[in-house]
């Protein structure tokens, strides 16, 4: 039984396939404009027996591919406490959102935050002010993680930040220190979050923003626990969201 | 609407602007066709309602405006806490007034701050876009001091329109009630100065058995959801207490108790309009004016089911009566009193009650989890949050606290998060 793992992003179309539990191929492509196309693409290869679609773009892909559904929040779930059997805690900050998932024995979900309504914090916000520095995303990570300090970003909504760090920049404030403390700001925040949920160690760090090393480091420095990081950071929806194919 | 009858003499009497009114009447058919009429194996009875909904701001109307041709008197209110016993018994109606859905928002915020609550810019957007048929054909619209953003919205809303705000105190010591008891008093000599009838001990108490019956009515409904296989969904229960703010009362009360008989049968019957493992789903906060449908909408369309919500348009409403066969008005009137501030809204501290009533109505309809729901900008509901999850929590009920409005822009992460807290729900009463 081959099952294809469907994680219809925002910004990343994740997909996964899955033979007996084992992982035989995963791909990450860029959403796009049309989503749903880049994921009828893996369905097309025609190299599964199901599908489970998971993300955005989730009930979509229902009508279209006869696919089972699964929310974000149970696919990351489900993913980490498989890759990480005892992880208390998944965070995941992907491109248009930031979830965070206090989990019991056997991936079980005890509580979840997420954020309501604005992009304030997430992958896209990161994009957003790599852009307003001048910097590509990798080397705006890179000078963030090597700036001797950082200025002290007081906005988390992506429209005011932006002006904020205009204002910075023009004061003539180094960029690198900006970008570390707009990493920080987001850092802060996220951590608040697990705080808010009781999440304990260890804590799996999923989604695209896990591929950022400026911003690993600073959840691992602020968080009480240990911190692990799946090589596939990106992947751990899609992967979670084969494992949880039911009626196997 | 089309083959409705045609009802633009009677608007453009009213002074609504036909444009906009007729933009608003557009689009009330297709929210509710999309989240009413798509619903399998809905009660008969529901058709009434169906009937109600096509007729908003037709027949109602027309009842109403024919009632104020024969000497009537038309009371406009936004809150639980008006009596409607009072306002009948002087030969007046009472109806709620329009505030479920965002509306003139251009001109609100010339008027009000842009974070004001949902509810108070989308009563105050519906004057100032002239589309409500109700308020336009009150005689006076009773407001009250619930919470400060209502409060300060009423002196702005007094200059378009005759209003007269109650005084509603905020705690329930002994004191406070000799001041809420001596607003019902001058409640009545204020109606009773419009409608220029006199208030007496036979008017009152057939207005009491009146609003009591309409109250049972609503009990009785409400009481079926408590069954293991639901027969009613959460959506056609809420609407049916949205349409108790402004419906004719012996006729709403016969459908209502139509509607009960039919879910009982249902029972006995074993029929429900969810799957039997459905996640149950108690709604608490801040209250869905029509046609504020979203949050039910989500939890169903997701698999879930509510059975019941403790909110003025819910158990608030018609949990409590007022007391039969006093002896007297000023029994009468005491018992009016009491009844009224007994309802536990946020707006009192401290009010314990609520979170005794959240708990009592979760056990008694077998409730998997809690959704507070508060408007954004509510404070009463968004702080008192805090104290029913913690409560919630500590009697092993999930909660999962949404604070929204009436735009569709956060529909698709509110989706996320309540399907995710159905998830949740399944997988802890699996294990």
């Amino acid at each position: 039984m081959r099952i294809l793992g469907l994680d219809i992003g925002s910004r990343s179309v994740d997909a996964l396939w899955l033979e007996d539990g084992r992982v035989i191929d995963a791909v990450v492509a860029d959403s796009g404009f049309d989503p749903q196309a880049v994921a009828r693409r893996f369905v097309e290869r025609g190299a599964h027996d199901m599908v489970v679609t998971t993300g955005y773009g989730r009930h979509a892909g229902r009508e279209a591919f006869g696919a089972q559904v699964v929310t974000e929040i149970k696919a990351y779930a489900t993913g980490a406490a498989a890759r990480f059997p005892d992880a208390a805690a998944v965070l995941d900050i992907g491109g248009q959102d930031t979830k965070v998932i206090a989990l019991g024995p056997g991936g079980r979900v005890l509580d979840f935050e997420m954020n309501d309504k604005c992009a304030a914090g997430t992958g896209k916000f990161l994009e957003v002010m790599a852009r307003a520095l001048g910097y590509a995303l990798d080397e705006f990570a890179e000078a963030a993680k090597a700036a001797p300090g950082a200025v002290a970003i007081s906005s988390m909504c992506t429209v005011f930040a932006e002006s904020e760090v205009t204002g910075l920049v023009h004061r003539g404030e180094e960029r690198c220190r900006i970008a570390r403390g707009l990493h920080e700001s987001i850092a802060k925040r996220t951590l608040g979050s697990l705080r808010r949920v009781g999440a304990a160690g260890p804590l799996v760090f999923a989604g695209g923003v896990a591929l950022n090393a400026a911003m690993v480091a600073l959840i691992r420095d602020g968080f009480d626990g240990d911190v692990f990081v799946p090589d596939d950071a990106q992947l751990l929806g899609a992967y979670g969201a084969a494992l949880s194919a039911h009626g196997i | 609407m089309s083959d409705a009858p045609d009802y633009g003499q009677m608007w453009e009497d009213l002074g609504l602007n036909l444009r906009a009114h007729c933009a608003l009447l557009d689009a009330i058919p297709k929210m509710y066709a999309n989240a009413y009429l798509s619903q399998d194996n809905r009660p008969e009875g529901m058709k009434y309602f169906d009937f109600v909904l096509s007729e908003i701001h037709g027949l109602r109307i027309k009842e109403l405006v024919d009632h104020q041709a024969a000497g009537g008197k038309i009371v406009g209110t936004f809150c639980l806490y008006v009596p409607e016993e009072i306002i009948r018994a002087l030969g007046a109606q009472a109806v709620g007034l329009c505030a479920g859905a965002e509306w003139a928002y251009d001109e609100v915020e010339r008027v009000l701050p842009r974070n004001t609550c949902a509810l108070i810019k989308s009563f105050m957007g519906f004057k100032l876009g002239r589309v409500c048929p109700y308020v336009e054909s009150a005689d006076i619209v009773i407001g009250e001091t619930t919470c400060d953003g209502k409060k300060k919205a009423y002196e702005i809303f007094g200059e378009m329109k005759n209003a007269y705000v109650m005084e509603l105190p905020q705690m329930k010591r002994p004191e406070d009630r000799v001041l809420w008891r001596g607003e019902i008093d001058k409640l009545v000599a204020k109606l009773e100065e419009l409608t220029g009838n006199t208030l007496t001990e036979e008017n009152l108490a057939a207005a009491i058995r009146e609003v009591n019956d309409k109250r049972r009515a609503l009990q009785r409904l409400n009481a079926a959801r408590k069954a293991a296989h639901v027969p009613i969904s959460g959506k056609d229960a809420l609407l049916a207490v949205q349409v108790a703010f402004y419906d004719d009362v012996p006729r709403f009360t016969q459908m209502v108790n139509a509607i009960a008989d039919e879910l009982e049968a249902r029972i006995e019957h074993g029929e429900g309009v969810a799957s039997a493992d459905a996640p149950r789903v108690l709604v608490t906060g801040s209250p869905m004016a029509i046609p504020n449908w979203k949050v039910h909408d989500l939890i169903e369309k997701a698999g879930g089911v509510v059975v019941a919500e403790e909110m003025c348009t819910g158990s608030r409403y018609y949990d409590t009566l007022v007391a039969e066969n006093a002896g007297s008005l000023e029994a009468q009137i005491d018992d009016i009193a009491d009844k009224y501030l007994g309802i536990n809204c946020a707006c009192f501290t401290p009010n314990d009650g609520r979170v005794d009533d959240v708990l009592t109505l979760a056990k008694e309809h077998n409730a998997d989890g809690i959704l507070h729901y508060a408007l954004q900008f509510c404070q009463p509901y968004q702080i008192e949050a805090y104290t029913v999850e913690q409560a919630a929590q500590a009697a092993g009920l999930p909660v999962l606290r949404v604070d929204t409005d009436y735009s569709m822009e956060d529909i698709g992460q509110l989706q996320t998060r309540i399907e995710a807290f159905l998830e949740m729900l399944q997988s802890e009463s699996a294990a």
